[in-house]
């Protein structure tokens, strides 16, 4: 089930899966995606974690991008876990696939500054009628991700969206990413009093914070 | 011996067994099996001491392993009366998590005679490139209660590590000490073979039931009903010792004895949770004789000799007659000197497990789970360890761990796949061709980035933490800890028990909860991670057995009245026949299986048949398990149990069940963190940026969707079917029984109805999630006025 909702008069739609859907404009919206994270920590040492996440978060995304028909795709920053990221040929493949016949905009956020050689548009931030796009909230009517909010509801923790007056959260998209919960000093002092969250999943569920 | 005069000095002799170890000193290994009291470490340092002497050569001869940090700085004060009274010119120090990083360098670069360690500080040792020069010289290896060891992956690390050290040190001889065990034979295979010695037992315990004015009630637990009988017993002692099987009953026991204490007598509480602070100031107390009592858990199993303990009471059924006995063994720590014990049995069929147990004692018949082969997660963070030391060749690799008893029927295949486990993550889909963790180079394995040393280092050791948050008063010093899931239950003003003490939740901070003082009416009780046992095959089978007989003279009257009910209404379990019992109450349908097979194999029991029973139509609604039955109740009434029972079905439903589960999961996080696939939470790093690392749930579902068959997802599997799960016991179950007898009757039957007061019932939820979720969200939305 979804959670439609206006922002700044915009009819907007959260999925249960974490991305924001913007029919009238035929935009999907995710953020975090952190692709090639397992990637990054191998090389720098770490743990070899299960080199799967690409291939599932791609999997969701194609399935959200299907379900709705966007025609354009906002990935909201951090969509790379870092600038030297390397995705396998078969998810790189895939990844080109899914752009192909989109208008397809990465906005840069702090692990990937950079834009990463697989076209389409690399903005730091983008206007699209009432909205800001833009991957670290800064002030203003906007979209932003960045701080992977979640919240606890009945004893279950999920990501979730933060919605108030004038600023949206988007939840991580990305398989491998962790969460800071949506009392955190840090979430809590840039949305207003009466913000909600939304929580994703099989379903979303609506909450105040 | 170089300390007769020493001994002759004091009036001292030595005893029997201490005398035999001597002289078996140059044996290659040796088990000492001793009561406690013996002077069981003495025993193990006479030789030692002997060979010394007063002009030691310089380096390493001899390494003391115990399993608590506590007992090596109390050994070291221990050896330092014969050292210097008889003028030997020994250095004896210890090394554990506490020594400085000043202390630990000159330790490697110049070890002194004699080193007391803990496993994991032996672990790190080895893991150094200079590890083969700390030990070249090295002479004896004592491990100390290496029973308790044996029981958990520590010792499984250990004896890897002794594999190791006999490498380095290829005329290492090893020496282990024991407490009273069941199978000494295993113990010493364990050890990587051994001869075995057993000293006398000493006099038989003085042990019994605690009289109590009050009979035990129907169900529940904590024995609080016997408190003012308990302080009697304490008044009539030096010092007692109160143990508990959980932390979360010894809190309330302590707090409710607190209020019946009028005369004000000292007692004092001990656990795991507490704060080192609170632990040594009781510790202190206890050691001055200033208490009359101590309320404490498996955290006093172990250790030191303080005070003058002339009484142990066990609250609660003892579960496991090896661990009674060890604790029994706890009063009267002097050579040949009978123990003194009362058992406290929590409700009416723990009468007959303490009965049953007692009877254990007497016939010296002890129970003890073979604990199956090594872990595999162990040996990869054993792999990873030794890279850390230099190259390694894996076919010699192969053969030193093999000599390690838990491992030694490993297969070379399972021993590769461990090794490719190390170096590439062994997936299905080779990813880290580029990043692989170790590199084979002209035939060694060696680390790819030496760098990586670092992080492998800072997570050795097999102990895992569950996420735990430290609790302090808002003015004054720290109480203990919490786990993290209990923490987010609280609200502001919740009230819970802790140190003894009812405290109110004020505030969290950074990753600390404050409280203030709050001797309020209700509270809650923090759970903690301490372990649930469960009863050991041996005692239910000896329940069992002591169900067929005809009369109950060993029994106190309320319980044998309420046996002779049951089989007059219905029938006693059998020992080979399943007992399933089926009756009506207040509109439900109740089903109650007798397997016997401990809490944790009946809890799962009970999770996968009412998922049969929900997939047959016969809509369960909820269930609840003890020791020896899983009561389940919905909507229908079960005609045939068998079909339920099947055991193919049940693996089945295992198979599908355990996927997906809580248990599964926490398993997971477990063995990945000992296998090095995810770093350790170190306190310090876990402050900021949370939403950097992500939840070990991630990784577990993932391996499930695209890689089930990983050796992490074995690991897991076998973990848990041995433990949480516990399988076993189950298969165990319907092994034993050759035929169900499912008996309807029109009422609650007599044996049933303690269940029917049980706590920790667990709903049956299937779709339910979601709507519970749903309901809650709805009246959070009402509730803030956003509806």
């Amino acid at each position: 089930m979804n959670h439609p909702f206006t922002l700044a008069g915009a009819a907007l739609v959260a999925l249960p899966s974490g991305a924001l859907w913007w029919p009238d404009r035929g935009i999907l919206c995710v953020s975090d995606l952190h692709l090639g994270k397992s990637e990054r920590l191998a090389r720098r040492g770490g743990a070899l974690l299960p080199p799967y996440e690409a291939q599932d978060t791609l999997t969701r995304l194609d399935a959200d991008l299907e379900t709705t028909g966007a025609t354009r795709v906002i990935c909201l920053g951090d969509s790379f876990d870092d600038a030297e990221a390397v995705l396998g040929e078969s998810e790189r493949l895939w990844l080109l696939r899914l752009m192909a016949g989109r208008d397809w905009i990465w906005i840069l956020g702090n692990h990937d500054p950079a834009p990463m050689g697989l076209g389409g548009a690399h903005l730091a931030e983008l206007v699209i009628g009432p909205l800001t796009f833009r991957h670290i909230a800064a002030g203003g009517h906007e979209v932003s991700g960045h701080y992977h909010p979640k919240a606890r509801l009945g004893g279950t923790a999920r990501p979730c969206f933060l919605l108030d007056a004038r600023h949206l959260i988007l939840p991580a998209y990305g398989t491998y990413t962790g969460g800071l919960w949506c009392h955190d000093p840090a979430l809590a002092r840039l949305m207003a009093p009466g913000a909600l969250a939304i929580l994703t999943g099989k379903r979303t569920f609506a909450i105040p914070v | 011996m170089i300390l007769d005069d020493w001994f002759a000095e004091k009036g001292w002799h030595l005893h029997p067994h201490q005398q035999a170890m001597l002289d078996r000193s140059r044996d290659p290994a040796t088990l000492l099996i001793a009561p406690t009291g013996g002077g069981k470490t003495l025993a193990g340092f006479l030789a030692s001491l002997d060979e010394l002497g007063t002009k030691p050569p310089a380096g390493m001869h001899t390494l003391y392993i115990s399993p608590l940090k506590a007992l090596t700085a109390d050994i070291r004060r221990n050896l330092r009366a014969p050292i210097e009274g008889a003028g030997l010119a020994i250095r004896v120090e210890d090394r554990t998590g506490d020594t400085t990083a000043t202390a630990r360098k000159r330790q490697r670069a110049d070890p002194p005679h004699i080193l007391l360690t803990t496993p994991e500080s032996l672990a790190l040792l080895l893991s150094y490139p200079d590890a083969a020069r700390t030990f070249a010289g090295l002479q004896r290896v004592i491990v100390d209660e290496i029973h308790a060891l044996a029981e958990s992956k520590r010792g499984d690390q250990l004896m890897l590590n002794l594999s190791r050290l006999q490498t380095l040190a290829p005329g290492l001889r090893r020496v282990g000490l024991s407490a009273t065990v069941e199978d000494p034979p295993a113990l010493a295979r364990f050890m990587g073979g051994a001869d075995v010695l057993v000293a006398d037992p000493g006099p038989e315990p003085d042990i019994a039931m605690l009289e109590t004015q009050a009979p035990p009630p129907w169900a529940g637990g904590g024995g609080r009903y016997a408190i003012p009988d308990v302080l009697a017993q304490v008044r009539r002692h030096n010092t007692t010792l109160i143990f508990h099987n959980t932390r979360a009953q010894a809190e309330l026991f302590f707090h409710d004895l607190w209020l019946a204490n009028t005369d004000d007598l000292p007692i004092g509480i001990h656990h795991g949770s507490l704060s080192r602070e609170q632990r040594a100031r009781v510790e202190g107390a206890m050691a001055a004789g200033e208490l009359r009592a101590i309320v404490c858990t498996g955290s006093l199993d172990l250790g030191i000799d303080w005070g003058d303990v002339d009484l142990v009471i066990q609250v609660g059924a003892p579960k496991n007659v090896k661990r009674l006995v060890q604790r029994i063994g706890r009063a009267n720590h002097r050579y040949n000197a009978p123990s003194k014990a009362l058992l406290v049995p929590a409700n009416r069929f723990e009468v007959v497990e303490c009965v049953a147990a007692l009877q254990a004692v007497r016939a010296r018949d002890l129970d003890g789970e073979p604990r199956g082969p090594g872990p595999r997660d162990v040996l990869c963070q054993h792999i990873l360890a030794t890279a850390c030391a230099g190259p390694f060749d894996a076919g010699a690799l192969y053969a030193e761990v093999v000599t390690a008893g838990p491992y030694a029927t490993l297969t070379r295949a399972d021993f590769d796949a461990c090794v490719d486990f190390c170096a590439t993550g062994g997936y299905a889909l080779a990813a880290y061709d580029r990043w692989k963790r170790l590199l084979l180079r002209n035939g060694l394995w060696q680390l790819r980035d030496p760098r990586a040393a670092l992080v492998i280092r800072q997570n050795l050791g097999t102990i895992i933490d569950t996420e735990k948050l430290k609790v302090r008063f808002r003015r004054g010093g720290p109480l203990g800890e919490i786990e993290e899931g209990f923490a987010a239950t609280l609200t502001p003003g919740d009230t819970f028990l802790m140190a003894g003490q009812v405290v109110r939740y004020e505030a969290m901070r950074e990753l600390t909860v404050e409280v203030t003082r709050n001797p309020g009416r209700d509270p809650k009780v923090a759970t903690f991670d301490g372990t649930k046992f469960a009863t050991s095959t041996l005692l239910t089978h000896r329940i069992l057995e002591m169900f067929q007989q005809d009369r109950w003279p060993e029994l106190p009257r309320h319980t044998a009245e309420w046996l002779a009910l049951q089989r007059e209404v219905s029938r006693l379990p059998e020992p080979h026949r399943l007992l399933c019992e089926s009756f009506p109450d207040q509109g439900r349908e109740y089903l109650c299986i007798y397997g016997f097979a401990g809490r944790n194999a009946q809890q799962t029991l009970g999770l996968l048949v009412t998922k049969r029973m929900e997939e047959a139509g016969l809509a369960p609604l909820g269930f609840v398990a003890t020791d020896y039955a899983t009561l389940i109740w919905g909507l229908e009434r079960v005609h045939d149990a068998a079909p339920l029972l099947d055991p193919e079905g049940l693996r089945d439903g295992l198979d599908t069940w355990l996927r997906g589960n809580a248990v599964m999961k926490r398993t997971f996080r477990n063995s990945a963190v000992i296998a090095g696939l995810i770093e350790r939470a170190h306190q310090g790093r876990r402050k900021t940026g949370r939403q950097a690392t992500f939840s070990s749930d991630i990784l577990y579902d993932t391996l499930l969707r695209y890689d089930p068959d990983h050796l992490m997802m074995q690991v897991t599997r076998e973990e848990a079917e041995r433990g949480l799960v516990d399988f076993s016991r189950i298969e165990e179950m319907l092994e034993r029984n050759h035929g169900i007898d499912l008996v309807r009757r029109e009422r609650v039957t007599p044996l049933a109805a303690p269940l029917m007061l049980e706590m920790g019932r667990v709903p049956v939820m299937g779709a339910a999630r979601e709507r519970l979720m749903e309901a809650e969200a709805e009246r959070l939305m009402i509730a803030a006025g956003l509806a």
